[in-house]
């Protein structure tokens, strides 16, 4: 029922079988996913799972080693230069460190795509750049520099620059990361509003609970490499899945382990 | 221990693939210089100007006060050899020409790599750490045509024009020895520096100076763009990209003199 349901859904996003290796080292083994328009969905797992790794090859700045990556049903696996600068147009991406430019201005930033990608006047561009941080809540602070603003707001400017063409879908990296929990739940607030409001696709990269159940429409869990479950929260929070719990629970014993029991500590060491 | 054949073998291959890297990375500038203004996509204006000032007008004082103090000593040096034949006016032409074939240049292209290239590894490599280079692809800008078009043509319009100011400051500097201490007023002084100074000594420097130019700037923007591992990669490529340069402005200054000289230009 949900599947049918989803089928007659616009697909923006597509990976199907994605491996990566980095020399022998697998990152991505084997993922599939489809994420729909309208939806946020998030990717959850723990550091090093390879989740950013994966939002890279969905936004086409690394080239998988096998498998297929179609992004607003274009293929962007093969694509280079001019095509994929033209996928890229229609996407917008938020960085875990804003990676705002450090010789413009917050306006200049947000302005910078519609500038350079659009024919529109300058007052007309000054009017979307209002606008656009208006959204954020950052209003008025066009003149500053990103070294004079905090860390929430630098994630907010760097929000605002990716809706800043309209995008069909915005990616964000761990926007919550480094922030103190009420900027979180505002970042986390102000992603379901964009989604709702401008009725985009939302794709989050994090390992926040708190924030993945505040916002996630869908969750795909990710462990070595490899989807162990997607669902909605609830079927995530009653998963059967034992690493899946832990992780969902934060806590120290379970199927993932840090620690070595005693006698193969001693084996290993006496090896 | 690794064998010193395959280990040879692979520096080698290594270094050939840098080689590589930094011809596409020219390539790429040249075709964005020339492509870019046909299509609309010229690099910012702003920014150009901005890099003209900075690695042109805010080297000024350093490179003219180093050119000095060279024309200086050059003057002095040679007054000492030249005293025992009787010839010191000939002082002169020595500073004029050494400074215009292979002081200006060199020493203002080291100068400039020095200040101008390591700034260019640190800034480049700054912005590609805090994923500021991803950011500009992912926003479907190019970062050659935004951030290495403008350092190009600030170091290959500038470095030329710092490369008069050094020999023109290398003259005064011997100048100022000649009639300090030489006895030789200013009227002859002038007179024989220019008279033996030929118009291929000044073109020849200025040709060099180009090539140092494209080589500083194509290093450094190579580097900075590959950086990686945190501040620590950005501290190593500020120095691999002075290094660099500095090893090349000597290997190109030996290649061009080895060519000017036998083709008796």
């Amino acid at each position: 029922m949900e599947n049918s349901k989803q089928e007659a859904r616009e697909v923006i996003v597509a990976v199907e079988d994605l491996v990566r290796k980095f020399g022998d080292r697998v990152v991505l083994n084997g993922i599939t996913m489809k994420i729909y328009k309208g939806e946020t969905f998030v990717i959850m797992g723990g550091s090093g799972c390879g989740k950013s790794t994966l939002l890279r090859h969905i936004i086409g700045n690394l080239k998988p080693t096998s498998g297929r990556v179609s992004l607003l049903g274009t293929d962007i696996t093969k694509l280079d230069g001019a095509e994929l600068d033209g996928v890229r147009k229609k996407i917008g991406m938020s960085f875990q460190s804003s990676a705002l430019f450090d010789s413009m201005t917050v306006g200049e930033n947000v302005s910078l795509p519609l500038r350079e990608h659009t024919k529109l006047g300058k007052s007309v561009i000054d009017i979307m750049v209002k606008m656009k941080l208006e959204l954020v809540g950052l209003r008025g602070f066009e003149d500053l520099y990103p070294s004079e603003i905090s860390g929430g707001m630098k994630k907010r400017v760097g929000i605002a620059r990716a809706i800043a063409m309209d995008p069909q879908v915005v990616f964000y990296d761990e926007p919550t990361a480094g922030l103190d929990p009420i900027m979180s739940s505002v970042i986390d607030k102000l992603i379901l509003d964009l989604s709702k409001k401008l009725q985009i696709a939302s794709v989050v990269v994090t390992h926040d609970m708190k924030s993945v159940m505040n916002i996630a429409d869908r969750i795909a869990m990710l462990y070595e490499g490899k989807v162990l479950q997607i669902g909605t929260p609830d079927e995530i929070r009653k998963s059967p899945n034992g690493i899946v719990q832990q992780f969902i629970q934060g806590s120290f014993d379970g199927p993932i382990r840090f620690f070595q029991e005693k006698d193969d500590y001693l084996e290993q060491l006496t090896k | 221990m690794a064998n010193p054949v395959s280990l040879t073998g692979r520096l080698f291959l290594s270094f050939m693939k840098e080689f590589n890297d930094i011809l596409a990375l020219f390539y790429n500038t040249i075709w964005w210089m020339i492509s870019g203004p046909f299509r609309g996509k010229t690099a910012g204006r702003v920014s150009i100007f901005h890099q003209l000032v900075f690695a042109g007008v805010q080297s000024v004082v350093i490179v003219g006060f180093i050119s000095l103090f060279t024309g200086i000593v050059i003057a002095m040096q040679s007054a000492y050899q030249l005293k025992q034949l009787g010839a010191v006016i000939y002082v002169a032409p020595m500073v004029s020409i050494s400074m215009c074939r292979e002081l200006g240049p060199v020493f203002s292209a080291l100068v400039v790599a020095g200040r101008v290239g390591s700034a260019i590894a640190a800034e480049l490599g700054t912005m590609k750490v805090s994923e500021q280079i991803e950011a500009l692809e992912t926003l479907a800008l190019d970062p050659v045509r935004f951030l290495v078009v403008p350092r190009f043509l600030g170091l290959l319009i500038m470095l030329p024009c710092l490369t008069l100011l050094a020999d023109f400051m290398g003259i005064i500097g011997g100048l100022i020895v000649a009639v300090t201490t030489l006895n030789i007023d200013m009227y002859r002084y002038m007179t024989f520096a220019f008279e033996f100074l030929k118009w291929k000594d000044v073109y020849t420097g200025l040709v060099k100076s180009s090539a140092f130019a494209i080589a500083i700037s194509m290093i450094s923007c190579h580097i900075g763009l590959g950086t990686a591992g945190g501040a620590e990669g950005v501290g190593k490529s500020t120095t691999t990209s002075v290094v660099i340069s500095f090893i090349m402005i000597i290997v190109l200054d030996c290649v061009f003199t080895g060519i000017f000289f036998f083709s008796q230009m």
